[in-house]
Order: C-alpha cells, then structure tokens, then sequence
C-alpha cells in the first residue's frame, strides 16, 4: 500500500535556465586539471623549500607513505576499528532516537514535562564528557561509543518528533475512519511523514558520530585513524599523519555515499521520490 | 487515569501556559530526581549535585575561572567568525559562478568529509599549542556546512530576481547587499546552526589536547588531577554555555529572517 498524497500539491517551481559559462565536459577535465595543478604546486612549493618540508611533506611523499601503509595490517585494522565503532553507533543512536522521538511526538504532556531536561542535555558537546567517560568506562571503544550515541542521539530525536506531528491532519482523520490499529497508522501514515526528518538527521548524525569517534581516539587513545594521525605527528613522520587524514576523508566520503544510497532507496520504497 | 483525565492533560499540554508549566516541574523535577539519586550515593565518580553546583559557584567566579572563561568564548568566537566571513564569502562565488564550482567541488567534498577533529594533529603541527591553532581548528571545522549552504542557496537565486535586478540597473554593491545577501540569509543561516554545536565540540577538543586555558583544560586537568567536582562544574557550565549560545542563536536567526523575508516569517 502506497499512502495517498495528501500533502499539497507543491507550487510548480519555474524551470531554471541552464547555468551560463558552464564548460562542456567541465566536470570532469576541470576538476582534474585544479586536482593536478595543486599537487603539482605544493610539490614544487614544497621541494623548493617555499613550503616548510617538514610540515607539508611533498604530495609524492605522502603518496608513498600511503601506498606502504595500504600494503600493511595496521592501516585495515585501525580503519576496520574505527568504522565498526561509527556503525555500531549510528545502528544504536538512529533507532533509540526515532523510537523515543515517536513516543514523545505522539504523548504531548510528556514531550512538553521532558522539553527542558533535553534542551538542556542536546547542546553539551558531548567532548566534554570524555573526562567522564574515561573514569567511569574506561579507555576501551566502549567509551567512544558511548560519546558517539550521546552525541547523535539528540540529533536524530528532535527531527523525529517534529517528523511524527508533521503528518497530514486529513491522513490522520482517514486513517481514524478506516480504523486503523496504532501500529497501522503510524506504519503507514506517520512514518511516512517522518521519513524526510529523519533523513536529514541521518545525514548530521553520520558525520557526527565520526567526528566523535575520531575525537575519542586522538584524545583518549583508543585504537583507530584519530590515534594513528595522532601518533605519526608525535613520532615525526608528517607523510604517514597526511596519508591517514586522506584516509578518514576517503572514508568519510564513502560512509556519506553509502547514507545517501540507503535513503533513496527507502524514498522510492515508500512512493516518496525525486528527493534529494 | 480516567479518559477525561488524560484529555484534559493533553489539551493543558498544547497551550502556551500549560507547556510551560509542565515544562518547570519536569526541569524541577528532574534536579530534585538528580540530587536525590546523586545525594546519598557513594560513588565517587558521581557526586551529589549540591555540591557539584556550590563547586561551580565557587570555582567560576575566581579570577581563575573567569579567566578560563574568558579565554574559551574568544577562541569561539573568532573561530567561529572567521568560518562565517570565509564560508560566505567562498559560498556566494561558488555558488554564482559556475566555472568556479566545477573546478573546486569535488576538492570540497573531499576535505569536508574529513572528520574535523581528524585534523587536530595537522592544526597543532602548523601553529603549536596556542590561540591560533584553536581558532584555526574551530573555524577549518565550521567553515563547511556555512560553505557549502550558502553555495547552494546562491546557486538556486531567483532567475526572476536576478533579471528585474538588471532591468532596474541595480548593480555593484547595492545588488550584491539588497537582493543577493536577502536571498540567501536564509541558507546562511541554516549553515550557521549546524556549526554553532560543532564550533563548541572543536573548542572543547583543541583545549584538551593542547592548552593552558579554557574551559577544556580545565574538566580535563580536573580529571587528571582526581578533582571531579571540578570536572563536574565545567561539564555543567559547557552545558549552561551550549543552551545559552544556541538559545541566543535561534534568537538571532529569527529577528534576521524578519528582516529578510517580513512576510514570510509569521510564528
């Protein structure tokens, strides 16, 4: 069952004109060539001593310290760390958040009773519960997960409240004369408005729940890519701290792509199309 | 409870008056459950809230305190004005000029993606442990999701606007102030909120990894030093400070988006 639209037909928006100036094949060949032109730069900055070598180790240099370390354990076992520790808390923080966001939209005195208890808590960055965390759990990933579920849990449960009673009265109103069980219309009518809210807070709590991963492992040192870029600045090996940092932003890039995909996925599975 | 009960609760819990009320006595009830709990416990790592709070009265208003203060809000906020002026700045040429978008984009979705505190090590590298690394950070970290929304609110301006723009030979920097900066506050604005939470997460990380100063040096020398009432009263007043700075931010946006939009901001 495909809910029927009910939300109202959007204004029709004018088509815009295709963007002046724009190079045929430029999105490919033009950030190619500034990709190119950079590296070749800095390079040269950096061979010619322009560029201190010892904090911008020429891109060639990072580029092997990337290669030896692609070739090593070290690299896939801090990376596998680092990314079991990010999903786990985006599987715990996005369900925990969407359920408890449900139950507070539908039951307003409780959501109005908690309103100040949460809009307390949501703006502690959750950074300065590291201390905390390190007596109390200890400096396994357990506390980095914990920081990363403290801090995308709000981020997903404000949305989701919002989501719940954005529902369409007239949806509601049908969904009451046909019936339906609790389970039916929130199934079918609830979750369907939620659906944009929540991906919005996907998509926050994703990066940050890295962020905060990241950040437990420079600070707490928990093995992972934050203690490896960490660690080669401290050792003085600059080349290896940059072949890391690409690392997490590699990672990071496709961790966001693989959201995306989902949520389209989900978009289409429930007639919701043509977002994002 | 009886139907009419839980009605009547529901309909106290939609008024203005009624939210408010509820409102208090959970805020209230919620520091009397926490002091309660906290209060005859015996663990040392959570101890009770009155003193946590007469540790906080005492501690902050100390030269010391104040000084620490002081020193975390103006990292904040230069990072934080510093990732404004540079996010619209590149985000209005980004966005209004294409070629520019094309060259540069992808490098953008690149160094965005990387997780800002990854970039804690490289920041202390360049500027050691003082006040410019911070800044820097705190600004390198915020700086995107400014960037990148207001590239995409100049690039979806109003063909129309635009256009009447020329027809009334509205150029230079009377364009640039009353229809482009208009048009895209809104955008800019949405930018900003999502960085005000980060700017205070890359605050906290900078001065716990290195600093002499600030309000992140302070809950983590606490730690260190076994002094948890201390640390306690820095997490309480970070928390203070996060609802102050995004409860002065909403705010803020909402008189600017009356500015910009008188007719479309009712609530």
């Amino acid at each position: 069952m495909v809910l029927p639209t009910l939300a109202r037909p959007a204004p029709r928006v004018p088509r815009r004109r295709p963007a002046r100036g724009r190079l045929r094949g430029g999105a490919v060949l033009l950030p190619l060539a500034a990709l190119a032109v950079a590296v070749a730069l800095q390079e040269a900055l950096t061979r010619t001593g322009v560029l201190p070598g010892s904090y911008f180790p020429p891109a060639s240099q990072t580029a092997a310290a990337l290669l030896v370390e692609l070739g090593g354990a070290t690299l896939w076992q801090t990376l596998g760390s680092t990314v079991s520790t990010w999903l786990l808390a985006l599987l715990i923080a996005v369900p925990l958040g969407t359920a408890v966001g449900t139950v507070l939209g539908l039951v307003r005195p409780v959501e109005a009773f908690l309103r100040p208890v949460v809009e307390f808590l949501r703006p502690i960055p959750s950074v300065a519960l590291i201390p905390l965390v390190v007596l109390t759990i200890g400096t396994s990933a357990r506390s980095a997960l914990f920081l990363a579920v403290f801090a995308s849990f709000w981020q997903v449960l404000v949305p989701a409240i919002a989501g719940v009673r954005s529902a369409h009265p007239i949806a509601l109103d049908t969904a009451r004369s046909y019936s339906f069980t609790l389970w039916q219309r929130l199934r079918w009518v609830q979750l369907a408005a939620m659906l944009p809210h929540l991906a919005t807070a996907t998509r926050l709590a994703t990066s940050t729940s890295l962020i905060l991963v990241v950040t437990a492992e420079i600070i707490i040192g928990i093995p992972g890519l934050g203690h490896e870029i960490t660690m080669s600045r401290s050792v003085g090996n600059p080349a290896r701290m940059y072949a890391y940092i690409v690392v997490s932003g590699v990672a990071g890039i496709v961790i966001n792509a693989v959201v995306k995909r989902l949520e389209r996925a989900l978009f289409v599975s429930h007639g919701i199309g043509a977002q994002a | 409870m009886s139907v009419t009960r839980t009605t009547e609760l529901r309909r106290l819990a939609d008024g203005g008056r009624g939210r408010v009320a509820l409102g208090v006595l959970g805020a209230l009830v919620a520091v009397l459950a926490w002091s309660a709990v906290s209060g005859s416990s015996e663990n040392i790592y959570f101890p009770s809230l009155l003193e946590i709070l007469e540790r906080t009265a005492t501690y902050w208003p100390t030269p010391e305190g104040v000084d620490n203060l002081t020193a975390s809000l103006r990292t904040l906020g230069a990072g934080l004005g510093l990732a404004v002026l540079v996010g619209v700045a590149a985000g209005l040429l980004i966005g209004q000029v294409p070629v520019v978008a094309q060259t540069v984009s992808p490098a953008l979705e690149f160094v965005r993606a990387i997780p800002a505190t990854a970039l804690v090590p490289f920041a202390m590298m360049l500027f050691g442990v003082g006040d410019e690394m911070k800044v820097f950070l705190i600004a390198l970290g915020c700086v995107w999701p400014i960037l990148l929304n207001t590239a995409d609110g100049a690039r979806g301006l109003d063909a129309t606007l635009l256009d009447t723009a020329r027809v009334f030979h509205v150029t230079g920097l009377r364009r640039a102030l009353g229809v482009v900066v208009p048009a895209v506050l809104p955008r800019v604005l949405v930018g900003v909120r999502i960085a005000v939470p980060l700017s205070l997460i890359l605050m906290v990380t900078s001065e716990m990894v290195g600093a002499q100063r600030g309000l992140g040096y302070v809950i983590t020398q606490a730690q260190a030093t076994f002094q948890l009432l201390t640390m306690w009263s820095g997490i309480v007043v970070l928390g203070v400070l996060g609802f102050l700075l995004t409860t002065a931010y909403s705010a803020l946006e909402r008189l600017l988006l009356r500015w910009c939009d008188p007719k479309r901001v009712s609530s």
